[in-house]
């Protein structure tokens, strides 16, 4: 009988906790997305009265709409700031494969006993504090930063440049935070890929370029698709980048959630900008589970 | 893979410079003696002064420090758990649903799961404070210990846990003195990777501590906002100082571990 008890004990307890914290709040957001914003405590109606029953429930239900969606559709703002966000997950994410790809491909190759060393040295970074990070690129940054007086002192530049709260900062921020997640998959790959078929390429003539080209990066590719993703996701949403690098000017998702939430205190948009943020991120999530798959459908 | 080129080597240092450069003129610009955050104006500990003698901020990494300790334990028995009952639990009511709430919020943004958190707790009439930070780290943090988990259980050879069972141990015996001991290196990443990201949190702890509880993070984030600081260099210094430690600890620990099982494993079958 215990044992019966313990396994339902086991189950249980996690996946009651996970429906109180993850999926109720979740609902809670979807409805308040539909509700209208109000200036009362908590500031929307309608707020379910049970108290009341049947009817509490049904005036409740007749009180949803999809006003707050419409308006994210009329105003400017949002479209542009889901774009924005868009494009520059996209083109943040190309950037860090064009410096993560030859960081791997270089661990790849070092001998051996330099690898768990250089393996360290990558995931180090990773457990330093997200906010150290992105703040240690601040004074880089800055007019007066370490980059343009090192510019300047070498002759470069005459004035300084404006880097610090453009979208080239968000764009640094973002390479030098998720750099450990596309380099780690695609030197996993790499690591495994048998040497033999690239010797076999160059002995039937393939130059080392072509070998390169034509062997190296198709067997690469799971991994690569997968660093691709594990940036681009979370960049989507992101928003301590944006908000210390981005300056005013650098609109994204994340940063006009938290100020429609903390600033203008209006929660059913800020809700309805957090449910379109997930539909958006379903379609990239769903690719990534299908690549992942695959590739260890390929192993077995 | 194949021979190491010029052009690897060039790769390698430039990716590590790229990786440690902004860091380390962090680490150097915290001894700087001048408030000018970015002209040297010499050597100096000043800061570090400033910084232990500023109580909002020992205030602060006390609250991180206890919501850590207590979101990341948490977050491991739970973790744990539901990793047992994803690999081993067999086929139950609602397992997609359960495994989906398992994977959702590793890829959920910060800012939703904030804002879905806050929401539920304004919905409850839960004070909002250190209990509540504590609620919403337990959450997120339980999902990574379950991946971290559940990896290593899946690779474990199964039949020692039913060897076990057949010699007369009750189910739990058999998890406390057979599963716990092989997974136990899984186990203790999962907590420290939940430490960390409890550490390191300030989306989710923005939405959820409320004005009485303050975190790092959160200080760190309200003071940066206005430009570099010499005192949040100093601070960066102690912390990446304390992580570097710990990570190079915890790999040199974790590699003789292995060394030793090996030799035992070695040890034991040149006995048999």
């Amino acid at each position: 009988m215990t044992g019966k008890l313990r396994r339902w004990l086991v189950i249980g307890v996690p996946y009651l906790w996970l429906l109180a914290l993850f999926l109720v709040p979740f609902l809670i957001v979807l409805k308040i997305s539909l509700s209208d914003p109000a200036l009362s405590i908590p500031p929307y109606t309608p707020t379910l009265d049970l108290s009341r029953g049947w009817e509490g429930v049904r005036e409740f239900v007749a009180g949803l709409d999809f006003e707050n969606y419409v308006f994210l559709t009329t105003d400017d703002l949002y479209w542009k700031a889901y774009l924005s966000s868009l494009w520059i997950a996209a083109f943040a994410t190309f950037l860090t494969l064009l410096v993560g790809f030859p960081i791997a491909y270089g661990m790849a190759c070092a001998p051996v006993h330099w690898r768990p060393t250089l393996l360290m040295g990558v995931i180090l970074p990773f457990w330093t504090s997200f906010l150290i990070r992105v703040y240690s690129w601040m004074g880089i940054l800055a007019q007066e930063g370490v980059l343009n007086r090192a510019l300047m002192w070498l002759g470069l530049i005459d004035e300084p440049l404006m880097i610090l709260n453009t979208p080239t900062a968000v764009y640094i921020g973002i390479v030098y935070t998720y750099l450990p997640f596309m380099v780690l998959p695609i030197y996993a790959t790499l690591d495994k890929l048998d040497v033999s078929l690239i010797e076999a390429a160059e002995d039937l003539g393939c130059s080392r370029t072509q070998s390169f080209w034509l062997v190296t990066v198709p067997l690469a590719r799971p991994g690569i698709i997968a660093g691709c993703f594990l940036v681009f996701i979370p960049a989507l949403g992101e928003f301590v980048i944006p908000s210390l690098l981005g300056g005013s000017r650098t609109l994204m998702v994340g940063k006009v959630l938290w100020e429609e939430f903390f600033s203008n205190r209006d929660w059913p948009v800020a809700s309805a900008v957090a449910v379109v943020l997930l539909l958006i991120l379903i379609v990239p999530i769903i690719l990534f589970q299908r690549n992942e798959q695959k590739a260890r459908e390929a192993e077995q | 893979m194949r021979r190491f080129s010029w052009f690897n080597l060039t790769s390698l240092t430039l990716g590590f410079a790229f990786l440690y450069l902004p860091m380390l003129i962090l680490i150097v610009y915290s001894f700087n003696a001048s408030k000018l955050v970015t002209v040297w104006a010499g050597f100096s500990t000043r800061w570090y002064g400033e910084l232990i003698r500023n109580e909002a901020f020992l205030d602060a990494a006390w609250v991180t420090l206890r919501v850590a300790v207590v979101s990341s334990t948490l977050a491991t028995v739970l973790g744990t758990m539901a990793a047992h009952a994803l690999v081993r639990g067999g086929r139950f009511l609602g397992r997609t649903l359960f495994s989906g709430m398992i994977y959702a919020p590793l890829v959920m943004p910060e800012v939703i799961t904030g804002l879905s958190l806050l929401l539920l707790f304004i919905a409850i009439d839960l004070d909002r404070g250190i209990t509540t930070i504590v609620l919403a780290h337990t959450t997120f943090s339980m999902c990574y210990v379950s991946v971290v988990v559940s990896s290593r259980l899946v690779s474990f050879d199964r039949s020692i846990e039913e060897a076990a069972l057949d010699l007369g141990c009750t189910p739990f015996e058999a998890f406390r003195l057979v599963t716990l001991p092989i997974i136990a290196p899984a186990v203790i990443a999962g907590w420290l990777l939940a430490f960390t990201l409890s550490l390191d949190d300030l989306v989710i702890a923005s939405f959820t501590a409320g004005p009485s509880a303050t975190t790092l993070p959160i200080k760190i984030f309200s003071s940066v906002r206005l430009g570099v600081s010499p005192e949040i260099n100093a601070l960066s210094t102690i912390l990446i100082a304390i992580v570097a430690v710990g990570v190079i600890t915890a790999s040199l620990i974790s590699k003789r571990s292995i060394a030793r099982q090996m030799q035992d494993t070695r040890a034991a079958i040149a006995g048999a």
